[in-house]
């Protein structure tokens, strides 16, 4: 028979605090370990002047819509900011009112009605556990900073979405799981998502893994730092004005000093 | 002094009755300076400009933020993306943390170098030191805020801290937290403590600032100014180079917060806290690395917090541990050396403390610690007997012909 003392239950209280801290120290070294490297792209939206590629932005749009949003939300994007990427107001009417919201009507009851450019963007699930039931007990992360959530976030992104290849022969895939060069541990709750033409573009660009991974990583980039072009612009002209500003307080420095200097 | 040095009518009689005017006249604009003090002097204006910066930033921040567990994270991104410029006041307040403790720190490394702490500027130094840790509690508070990942699991395990203190160290820990576990109720006590501490931070500047003008400001041969032959007024000879130094200081600043924003943080703090998943490593802000270093080198976790505590604690009593009386650097050949020695130990803590505590890491954390205490608590006060220090200089002036020029310096500015 066990008996539950307050004792015993404080001490091993304490003793999971303490061995989870030993994992997660111990953890840092294996992340350490196996450094997994991506293959670094040359993005239009890195450097000090990158911008989005709005094209793309657009495609990567059409990937998330067609192929993501079935199982991930973007749930702090709201439908109106789409007119940062190149819609106009009827096309992103349209666009949200393929989705529905729940809404309380005069009489008290709960109905849906068509989602407007000012709601944020439908998540696929009600909530967290209606995600996981619906996937196996994987949790499908919403993507609204996916980019910004994981170091090197786009190449990240872009490697793992072309990153499925068969499983060593050594390697044991469970049921529900898959292999992916790039995932930390291989083994990955999500299939494979991106195949050949898997949708077919507006544009008539061709629709190869490669390109809509590339897409969907410079929308998902810009969903997580929508503000980037804005930032950057503003930078520029900050540091013009820095830049003149340290070259004028330096020469006036030096002119009031002249006369302590000489001596 | 019934002659008023101000002609302006309305400033003279309210300077006469509240002597503000003067005040200021005399702290700002003719404080007497040592004129040989270099660009490492600049860093106490520049961090007074970045205590005022997050302050500004933060009370904006605050008109926005919701501090709750359910909607913490989701306001903050509604401050990045929906608010007219929020992003901007959010990465200058984000950034400006790290900045600021940048700047703290070669301040602080300064007056280790020049001996500013020594008598009779020890009060300087100890409220200088009781800032750091006043900031080093609202750092952390503040980071918890936007409720991601690190800021909990970050508050999970610097609160749990607390635990190793004996007999009381749990019913401590649930006082802290307000509950059983970092919560709602320790999210909203942290806003509310990171919201009220900067401004006894202020307080304690405002009484950093009355010791200093006490003997005004060490200068880098750390002899002491024999007259106005030594001295510059403030205005416009430090007016001026601390407006240089702030321009250089804002061209830094600037680049990181509109090209590389997120440089210094870390990515996991974009998801939100998940107290049931803990991420593969937990690592505070690289400010607070040094002493996540000190603590977990020790083996023991009563023995890591004290020692940690400690690290800090010492520099309060640096003042008696110095027994030399010679204030800077520059006359003590040996001590010299082991100020770089010492700086490179507090970088090599800070690279260790983001390193994984095996192998040689922990054996490096150890000697780097041990080194630490040892620099502290052996060296400063031993090494006086062992070192032969220069010569000293007559006076600031002396090394140069006369001080006629900062004579006159003076002169011309009275006449005006």
């Amino acid at each position: 028979m066990i008996k539950y003392s307050s004792k015993f239950f404080s001490n091993n209280i304490l003793k999971l605090f303490v061995s989870l801290l030993i994992i997660c120290i111990s953890s840092v070294s294996f992340g350490a370990g196996e450094k997994i490297n991506y293959p670094q792209l040359n993005w239009s939206f890195s450097g000090i002047l990158g911008t989005f590629d709005r094209a793309s932005q657009q495609r990567g749009l059409q990937v998330y819509k067609e192929v993501c949003s079935g199982c991930h939300g973007m749930r702090l994007l709201a439908y109106r900011n789409l007119k940062a990427i190149g819609y106009n107001e009827d096309e992103i009417k349209a666009f949200a009112s393929e989705n529905s919201v729940n809404t309380i009507n005069d009489d008290g009851e709960v109905v849906e009605r068509p989602a407007r450019p000012s709601d944020k963007f439908v998540s696929p699930y009600p909530n967290d556990k209606a995600a996981r039931a619906a996937n196996g007990g994987a949790y499908p992360p919403d993507l609204s900073l996916i980019v910004k959530a994981r170091p090197d976030g786009a190449n990240y992104l872009h490697a793992l979405l072309t990153g499925y290849i068969d499983a060593p022969s050594d390697q044991k895939v469970p049921d529900g799981m898959y292999y992916n060069k790039y995932y930390s541990g291989n083994l990955i709750g999500m299939p494979q998502p991106l195949y050949e033409d898997g949708v077919e573009y507006a544009d008539g660009t061709k629709a190869t893994p490669e390109q809509m991974a590339k897409d969907v990583t410079a929308f998902l980039a810009w969903a997580s730092e929508p503000e980037m072009e804005d930032r950057k612009r503003l930078g520029i002209s900050v540091m013009l004005f820095l830049l003149l500003l340290t070259a004028l307080t330096y020469f006036s420095m030096k002119q009031i000093w002249a006369p302590i200097k000489k001596q | 002094m019934s002659k008023s040095k101000f002609k302006n009518p309305v400033v003279k009689w309210i300077d006469h009755r509240l002597p503000v005017f003067s005040f200021m006249d005399h702290e700002l604009n003719h404080y007497p300076t040592p004129k040989n003090l270099n660009y490492f002097w600049n860093f106490g204006s520049l961090a007074g400009f970045a205590l005022v910066t997050m302050i500004v930033t933060g009370i904006v921040l605050s008109m926005n933020y919701t501090a709750h567990v359910d909607y913490a994270f989701d306001s903050v991104e509604r401050i990045m993306r929906d608010v007219n410029h929020g992003w901007l006041i959010r990465y200058i307040h984000m950034n400006g943390a790290s900045f600021f403790f940048i700047v703290v720190y070669i301040h602080i490394f300064r007056g280790l170098y020049y001996g500013s702490y020594k008598a009779p500027r020890e009060l300087l130094w100890i409220l200088g030191v009781l800032i750091l840790l006043l900031m080093m509690a609202t750092a952390f508070m503040g980071y918890v805020l936007p409720w991601g990942q690190m800021s909990f699991w970050g508050a999970t395990v610097i609160t749990n801290l607390f635990s190793a203190i004996p007999l009381v160290g749990e019913s401590i820990v649930t006082w802290l937290w307000g509950g059983f576990s970092v919560d709602n109720s320790t999210l909203n006590r942290f806003f509310s403590l990171h919201f009220v501490l900067p401004f006894v931070i202020v307080g304690v500047v405002i009484l950093h600032l009355v010791a200093l003008h006490r003997f005004g400001s060490n200068n880098p041969i750390g002899i002491d100014v024999k007259g106005t032959q030594d001295t510059v007024p403030f205005s416009p000879y430090y007016t001026i180079k601390d407006l240089f130094g702030l321009s250089v200081f804002l061209s830094f600043f600037a680049a990181a917060v509109f090209f590389f924003p997120n440089f210094m943080g870390h990515p996991d703090n974009y998801i939100e806290a998940n107290p049931m998943v803990t991420p593969a490593h937990i690592v505070p802000e690289w400010y607070f690395l040094p002493f996540y270093a000190i603590l977990r080198a020790i083996p023991d976790k009563l023995g890591g917090v004290l020692f940690m505590f400690g690290a800090i604690a010492v520099l309060f009593i640096l003042p008696w541990l110095d027994r030399s009386s010679v204030r800077s650097s520059q006359f003590r050949p040996i001590y010299k050396i082991f100020f770089w020695i010492l700086l490179f130990d507090c970088i090599l803590l800070g690279y260790l403390g983001a390193m994984p505590a095996e192998g040689i890491y922990v054996l490096l954390s150890r000697i780097a610690t041990a080194y630490y205490f040892f620099h502290f608590l052996i060296l400063f006060p031993l090494l006086p007997y062992i070192e032969k220090t220069k010569p000293l200089p007559i006076s600031i002036s002396e090394p140069i012909l006369g001080g006629a020029a900062t004579a006159s310096a003076f002169a011309t500015r009275e006449k005006k």
